[in-house]
């Protein structure tokens, strides 16, 4: 089992690196993390702050394109071309194991891509500030929760593309992208209304993924301290919430019918 | 025990925009194939070739019947690690080069990775490319990529080879090569089942053919024997209308080109034929048999039939 998981997910991270689309969003991440060292230069005094702000803005922005761009592809380009038939006709591949496969393969990809990402923001930190300061270390959680909502939304694109075509798998993860993003203003407009309205806010603030709670970009630009209470329930929130996807993506493909 | 058994299988589709419509693909099929057998399933296009080997495959649901492969249910993982399938028209990863996609298969079909190199020599060896292995696939013709396909098909050693139109798109040479690669799996004992539209494959290829058509299938036997149901026809040219009438009577509709006349008339025929042009001093030209093509064969007899050697519904239901 595990070397079929591992397999299938070996090959979604090497088509994943071998598309040359995925070295233009990450050398134009890159690009945007040192193009703020320009912007902290006319920023006097709040260089670094910019520097965190926009550059791990960017990594976060570009991680989630990647991740929305590949995941909804990650099952309709098998069915489409065929390659589906293959590994699922004849070869002991059951499967959630090829659900499982891909969403590791494309986990995995998306956290090697930070690491380059981020290597390239420390990078430009360092040519800053010329030395590391122990509040530096909470840039490290800050790019977890970034690596965290990856995660998220490759667990959403993979659902979303087991049952819809590629344009609206796209179109679903987005919008779920940029609704979890507001989900806490949305719980506020939910505590404002009244009845139907109320009822279906707050559905829809609970439903959706809670990015906001992932983004303590702001904070880390600050140098304020991270909680390891709120690293501990970010990890598992984001933990059940993917196991959830995971688990609705697979009771879906096991039905579904290779026409 | 038979290599593969199908018991009144059955696929309908709902279609539609509220998908309240049935649409049905397969009817009722059942049908055995032993071990070591090469079965060609012949239809034409639309026939329900390929809904019945995605059925077998598990990519599809049955609606009603079951299949069984190797006496196990076609969703049983060790049974899956004994068979292999080439899809209609492949296409693979087009990332990887040969090797790399056949190390994939290999490793997914369960082959050890220290036997997976001399299994990839030999399959590619096999297939007539040992030098392409190292190029991406997306370089590849469309023929090299059929090749591959066969490769991925019998890179883990499977006792059943599954192929959906194994010669679509191929070039004569092509065509020849992929014959020859099935012979030769035919004689190692290899089960093979394969579907094709075209005739003269699977005449050169199989034990026994199954014809399939509008999703029923209308016959199953030895190919030749079918044939004959639709053939045993002659087609007769001679010289001279002084013996338009005496073919006539034999039954026959002449077409008349000027002087030159032709007729298609039975084979047990043929030597009243042939006393009729000599008695009226007409002269033979030409008797050659009919070959039955697909379409004719469906066309001219199988169109309407009711199945010949399966099973009804109701007797299945019995």
């Amino acid at each position: 089992m595990r070397q079929r998981i591992g397999a299938i997910a070996y090959n979604t991270f090497r088509e994943a690196v071998r598309d040359r689309v995925l070295y233009n969003l990450v050398v134009f991440a890159i690009l945007i993390v040192g193009s703020s060292l320009i912007f902290g230069e006319i920023s006097i005094g709040i260089e670094r702050q910019i520097l965190v702000n926009l550059g791990l803005a960017a990594i976060s922005l570009f991680g989630v394109v990647i991740a929305i761009f590949i995941g909804i592809q990650l099952v309709s380009k098998e069915i489409e071309k065929k390659t589906l038939y293959t590994v699922l006709g004849a070869r002991p591949v059951r499967r959630w194991e090829f659900i499982l496969g891909k969403f590791t393969g494309l986990t995995g990809t998306l956290v090697v891509n930070a690491g380059f990402m981020a290597i390239g923001f420390f990078a430009a930190l360092l040519y800053l500030t010329h030395h590391f300061e122990r509040a530096d270390g909470y840039l490290l959680v800050a790019l977890y929760f970034i690596v965290l909502q990856f995660v998220l939304i490759t667990a959403l694109a993979l659902l979303f593309s087991t049952f819809s075509t590629p344009l609206m798998s796209a179109i679903f993860a987005f919008a779920m992208f940029v609704i979890g993003t507001f989900a806490e203003d949305l719980r506020g407009f939910a505590g404002m209304t009244t009845g139907a309205t109320k009822y279906a806010a707050m559905g829809l603030a609970w439903l959706v993924p809670n990015f906001a709670a992932f983004n303590v970009i702001s904070e880390v630009a600050h140098s304020v301290p991270i909680s390891g209470q709120l690293v501990f329930y970010n990890t598992l929130y984001a933990l059940l919430y993917a196991t959830v996807c995971l688990s609705a993506a697979v009771i879906i493909f096991e039905r579904r019918n290779f026409k | 025990m038979p290599a593969i058994e199908t018991v009144a299988l059955e696929k309908a589709y709902s279609v539609g925009f509220w998908r309240k419509k049935r649409k049905q693909a397969l009817y009722s099929l059942s049908l055995a194939v032993e071990e070591g057998e090469v079965f060609g399933y012949l239809g034409p296009n639309g026939a329900g070739k390929t809904t019945t080997l995605k059925l077998l495959m598990g990519l599809i649901y049955p609606t009603r019947g079951s299949a069984k492969i190797l006496g196990r249910d076609i969703s049983d993982p060790w049974m899956k690690a004994q068979i292999g399938f080439l899809p209609e028209q492949p296409y693979f990863y087009d990332h990887l080069t040969a090797r790399e996609l056949l190390d994939y298969y290999a490793g997914l079909s369960g082959v050890p990775g220290k036997d997976r190199k001399r299994r990839i020599d030999e399959v590619l060896k096999r297939v007539a490319l040992p030098d392409a292995g190292h190029t991406q696939l997306r370089k590849y013709s469309k023929g090299m990529l059929q090749r591959v396909g066969i490769a991925q098909a019998i890179i883990h050693d499977p006792k059943i080879i599954f192929l959906d139109e194994p010669m679509s798109g191929l070039d004569p040479i092509g065509r020849r090569e992929v014959r020859d690669l099935i012979q030769a799996l035919k004689e190692e004992g290899k089960t093979i089942f394969f579907s094709t539209h075209i005739l003269s494959d699977a005449e050169t290829l199989c034990d026994r053919v199954g014809v399939i058509n509008k999703g029923r299938l209308r016959g199953i036997g030895i190919l030749a024997d079918l044939a004959r149901e639709v053939s045993g026809k002659i087609e007769i040219v001679w010289h001279g209308a002084s013996a338009r009438g005496a073919m006539e009577y034999l039954g026959a509709k002449p077409h008349a080109t000027g002087e030159l006349f032709r007729a298609v008339l039975s084979e047990e025929k043929m030597d009243a034929a042939i006393d009729a042009i000599r008695k009226n001093s007409a002269k033979l030209v030409s008797i050659t048999p009919v070959r039955v093509t697909l379409e004719q064969f469906f066309l001219d007899k199988l169109e309407d039939e009711v199945p010949t050697t399966i099973p009804s519904e109701e007797e299945v239901a019995k």
